[in-house]
């Protein structure tokens, strides 16, 4: 494999505006495939979520599933698309072993949405408006696992296993028109624009999206002109990047690969690309011209997908509010800062919060306590474990209940970290792990009052201090009645006592 | 077992007689089974209308026929009125428990894990299915001498065509192996095998009837539809295959009429019927063409007004069929490459690549006919072609339609023979693919409008002695017209002949060899 030259990033931007295009592929999460009745469901073994349709066996039809379709038109609507009134699938024609019939049955000039946009927030605030060119139904094809020879390419296995399971899985195509005027932030834009997808399609309910299944797939095309030229210049598609931070690194690699073949005096091949995560660069695929015929026609065995605008409007009345406009409306109701906002929707915690101000209105919850709680302990345990905030197995429930224990002064900080842990451990609610671990803070004074004797005693020095005035040596005093306490002291009443017994105001 | 009717007479029953003999208790539906499995054991070693004779199974549902009826009470009244008539499948149509082929190598030996549509009708009928038919391979022709497996003989002239794609059907009718069967029409393939046979086939309207489980040649033109010797017993064989499926997109939601019923109206006075002015004539042999002539004193006699109607684009019909099917035909037969079923054929040198193995499949089990189309229909759609080719062919199929709205604005039901000559002599035509494709110059136009096309026998032709077919069409869902008109035009011709055209063919040798065994 050879590697190709690359211009530095900085170098490519001196000359060159990127342009940008997008087509990212969405698998719906129906019930039943796009054609036939059989399961989609994702990790099954494999061929087993497969009937005679699927197969392609002799004779079979297919039949359009009518949740692919709204689910279609929902994405469509959020795209801010039109919806046809009428349309038809094709057949895109190519043999292929993963592909059943030989051919896949896609929409191709009659696509259900058209003529969107969605504006894309980038991390520091600037929004950049994405014109979508289509959004279109098709169904996917199956998975080969090609063996020996040169790994996971066709050409050279010595066998190929083949999984019908996906094939006929739904999907909607979303393809954008040619994105210009990104400049140097066009791998950033990248990145954003299919975070901005995944979270809307996510958001309808309408796929799983999770990017490392295959949920979500993005087809990334790339291609530079030089400063104040009007023409594009020749593009490459990258295909399958399969996470967000690839999409971000393909899209810099390609803009620095075609630059140095620019630079070179060469023009740019026409040609799908392969992402590769471990060098972090692209290699040449096949040659992709306007030559490649897939023969299309419209598909006989279907007749037209007919949305009436009534239809329409029923699902445009289900749309849940758009996340960027939830988003907003949030940051205002919790008076975050951009920063610490912006740091709850990276941390994936914004649902959680939500839900935990939600369980906890009733006793007077603050938007800055949940943000304290989920951003400090439960987002340092998520990382620790590998796994999403939402998913360490933490209810809002519990978080207020906890919550709650520390007002009330039955517990402390620290101890809110162990009952926490108890949580985590299944033990229960946290009033009853304060209960089973025996965490209930000292809170009769006459106990702290000895402890407080005892550690004055010990630093007489220390005590003198305080009575000169110097009331932050404190903490030496307030550290050994913890100590003593094992901890299950208030600290703050702890404080209050010592001043008393020394005489000394706050 | 009654032992007063000979199963010789047996199998010259109508369907719709057998029905009334078995309700009856006359005869058990084991014993007209059994009176057709004879029948095919016997004259079958000539005709070669079957490729597979489904004898266990037919007996098995006769005699589940039997039981029932002999038992009586409620599930005895329920039984479809064609319980236990026997019947025969196009090898086109997929079935559980028989092979089926579609008259390919490339299919041999393939065995379908799921029933067609129609054959879960079939079985929920209790109609025993006595084999699957003949055909040319993939349903391409127009003689059945495509099929992998031989051609079919015509029962009025062994060394004749029965027609095609469906000879095996229409030839199993005629030579009595059968009295009902399924037939597929894409231009012509039931009407013109039912026109050489002296038999009748019915092409439905386009979506009358489920085309799930039929191996696909031509989508948009296919459709599943009876073969019989009376049109009556096409209608009863309509009733019983139609109605919508979920599993067809293209099939048709709202109820027809009742074909039966009109089947047995037994009036035609007051319809207006139209001669198509393009469909015959020049390039119509005169026996042909005498028959038709007759046929429309017969109706006028009858009291029908016969009028002169124009289509001018039909003249466009065969050669936009010619780019429209073959190019459905180059995808709908894109599955058939040996990676998932059916023959696997290996290089025999070179490296076994994905392509090399699917090109050599292809390249074995395909034959010459079903090439040429899969190349022509690829030329076709390819880039560059499709708007000359595709493109225009689909703009005349939009005009052979208004065509047809213009002529039903004039006339209940058009009538034309159903193909221009008698059966013609086995590998007469099979050199020249044109002379081939001419034959089906009168049917193929109710395909590309998908409208209901009824083929009756018209005679026999003066210079030859053979079939001449008689075709009525109507405006698509109003098939019951066909029905109408066809039950009336036989009556008056059986009046005319003295009893059913069918008697008048020779009696075949019963002393052959036996034959039809599996594959």
């Amino acid at each position: 494999m050879s590697v190709d030259t690359i211009l530095s990033f900085e170098e490519a931007m001196e000359k060159y505006d990127p342009v940008l295009g997008f087509e990212v592929h969405v698998e719906l999460n129906t019930r039943t495939k796009m054609f036939s009745s059989a399961p989609n469901v994702f990790g099954d073994d494999p061929n087993t979520n497969v009937n005679e349709v699927d197969l392609g066996m002799p004779g079979v039809l297919p039949v359009v599933n009518k949740a692919a379709v709204e689910s279609s038109i929902k994405i469509g609507l959020a795209l801010n698309c039109k919806i046809a009134e009428s349309c038809r699938f094709a057949r895109k024609n190519y043999f292929y072993p993963d592909t059943p019939k030989n051919f896949q049955t896609s929409q191709y000039d009659e696509p259900i949405a058209y003529d969107g946009w969605l504006d894309v927030e980038l991390e520091d605030g600037t929004v950049f408006r994405v014109e979508i060119e289509r959004a279109h139904m098709e169904e996917d094809a199956g998975k080969l696992t090609h063996l020996g020879g040169q790994a996971g390419r066709i050409q050279g296995a010595d066998y190929s296993l083949v999984d019908y399971n996906r094939a006929g899985v739904p999907l909607v195509e979303i393809v954008t028109k040619p994105i210009e005027g990104a400049g140097s932030r066009a791998p950033e834009l990248a990145k954003a624009y299919v975070a901005a997808v995944r979270e809307i399609v996510k958001n309808l309910g309408v796929s799983e999206a999770r990017m490392e299944r295959g949920n979500v797939r993005c087809d990334a095309n790339v291609s530079l002109r030089p400063h104040g030229q009007e023409r594009f210049g020749i593009r490459s598609e990258t295909k399958n990047v399969n996470s967000l931070r690839a999409v971000e690194h393909a899209v810099r690699y390609e803009i620095q690969r075609h630059a140095a073949v620019l630079e070179s005096g060469v023009p740019v091949t026409q040609e799908t690309r392969h992402w590769h995560e471990d060098t972090r660069s692209t290699t040449a695929g096949r040659e992709k011209s306007d030559a490649d015929d897939y023969r299309y026609f419209p598909e006989p065995d279907l007749v037209p997908v007919v949305a009436s605008r009534e239809w329409v409007e029923e699902l445009r009345a289900t749309l849940p509010e758009p996340p960027a406009e939830r988003r907003k409306r949030l940051k205002e109701a919790w008076g975050y800062s951009d920063l610490e906002f912006r740091d709850v929707v990276n941390a994936g915690v914004m649902d959680s919060i939500e839900e935990t101000i939600a369980a906890g209105a009733a006793v007077g919850l603050t938007a800055d306590a949940a943000r304290k709680w989920w951003m400090g302990e439960i987002v340092g345990r998520a990382k620790a474990a590998d796994v999403d905030p939402a998913d360490l197995g933490v209810t809002p429930q519990a978080i207020v209940e906890l919550n709650q224990l520390v007002v009330d002064g039955k517990i402390n900080n620290k101890m809110a970290s162990q009952v926490l842990d108890g949580v985590l451990a299944g033990e229960g609610a946290p009033a009853e792990i304060v209960e089973k671990r025996g965490l209930a803070m000292v809170s009769d004074d006459g106990p702290l009052l000895e402890a407080i004797d005892a550690a004055l005693a010990a630093q007489p020095d220390v005590a003198d201090k305080i009575r000169g005035g110097k009331v932050q040596a404190i903490g030496a005093i307030v550290g050994g009645v913890m100590k003593a306490t094992r901890g299950q002291a208030d600290a703050g009443r702890v404080r209050e006592l010592i001043l008393e017994k020394l005489g000394v105001q706050g | 077992m009654s032992s007063f009717e000979p199963s010789t007479e047996l199998i010259r029953l109508s369907a719709a007689a057998l029905a009334a003999k078995l309700k009856a208790g006359e005869v058990s539906a084991v014993e007209v089974t059994q009176a057709h499995l004879d029948r095919i054991a016997s004259v079958d070693g000539e005709i070669n209308a079957f490729l597979h004779v489904n004898t266990n199974e037919a007996l098995a549902v006769a005699a589940e026929v039997d039981g029932i009826r002999a038992a009586g009470g409620a599930a005895a009244e329920e039984l479809h009125q064609l319980a236990g008539v026997p019947i025969a499948v196009k090898d086109l149509i997929v079935t559980i428990g028989q092979p089926t082929t579609a008259g390919s190598k490339i299919l041999e030996g393939w065995r379908s894990p799921y029933d067609a549509t129609v054959v879960r009708k079939l079985r929920a009928a209790k109609m025993p299915i006595l084999g699957k038919t003949n055909l040319d391979e993939f349903a391409m022709g127009s003689s059945t001498e495509h099929s992998a497996y031989g051609p079919t003989r015509n029962p009025w002239d062994l060394e004749r065509i029965p027609g095609g794609s469906g000879g095996g059907s229409a030839a199993a009718v005629a030579a009595f192996e059968a009295p009902l069967a399924l037939g597929t029409d894409t231009g012509g393939s039931i009407r013109q095998p039912g026109a050489v046979t002296g038999t009748v086939g019915v092409k439905p309207t386009y979506g009358a009837v489920s085309r799930y489980g039929a191996i696909a040649m031509a989508s948009s033109l296919d459709q599943i539809g009876p073969v019989s010797r009376t049109v009556l017993d096409s209608a009863l064989l309509q009733e019983v295959i139609g109605g919508h499926d979920p599993y067809d997109s293209t099939s048709l939601t709202d109820p027809f009429d009742n074909l039966v019923a009109a089947a047995r109206t037994g009036n035609v006075e007051g319809m207006r019927i139209g001669i198509i002015k393009e469909l015959h004539g020049e390039g119509y042999q005169a026996g042909v063409e005498n028959r038709f002539n007759e046929s429309l004193e017969l109706l006028k006699e009858a009291g029908a007004e016969i009028v002169e109607v124009s289509c001018p684009n039909f003249k466009y019909a065969l050669g936009a069929y010619y780019l429209i099917m073959p190019s459905e035909v180059s995808s709908n037969l894109a599955k058939f490459d040996g990676v998932r079923y059916g023959m696997r054929v290996l290089p025999k040198d070179g490296p076994l690549t994905i392509e090399r193995v699917m090109a050599a499949t292809r390249a074995a089990g395909f034959g010459d006919e079903v090439k040429r189309r899969i190349i022509l229909g690829t030329y076709a759609l390819s880039a560059g072609y499709y708007d000359a080719y595709y493109g225009s062919a689909q703009k005349v199929r939009t005009l052979i339609q208004r065509d047809f709205a213009a002529a039903f604005a004039q006339a209940d039901v058009l009538i034309s023979p159903t193909a221009p000559t008698t059966a013609f002599k086995l590998g007469e035509k099979l050199n020249d693919p044109l002379a081939m494709y001419l034959n089906d110059v009168a049917t193929i136009p109710a395909n590309m409008a998908g409208v209901p096309g009824l083929s009756l026998p018209g005679g026999l032709a003066d210079e030859d002695g053979l079939p001449v077919g008689i075709q009525l069409l109507a405006p698509a869902r109003e098939d019951a017209r066909v029905y109408r008109v066809g039950a009336v035009l036989e009556s008056l011709l059986e009046e005319k002949w003295g009893g059913p055209l069918l008697a008048q063919a020779p009696v075949l040798d019963s002393n052959s060899t036996v034959a039809g065994g599996s594959l």
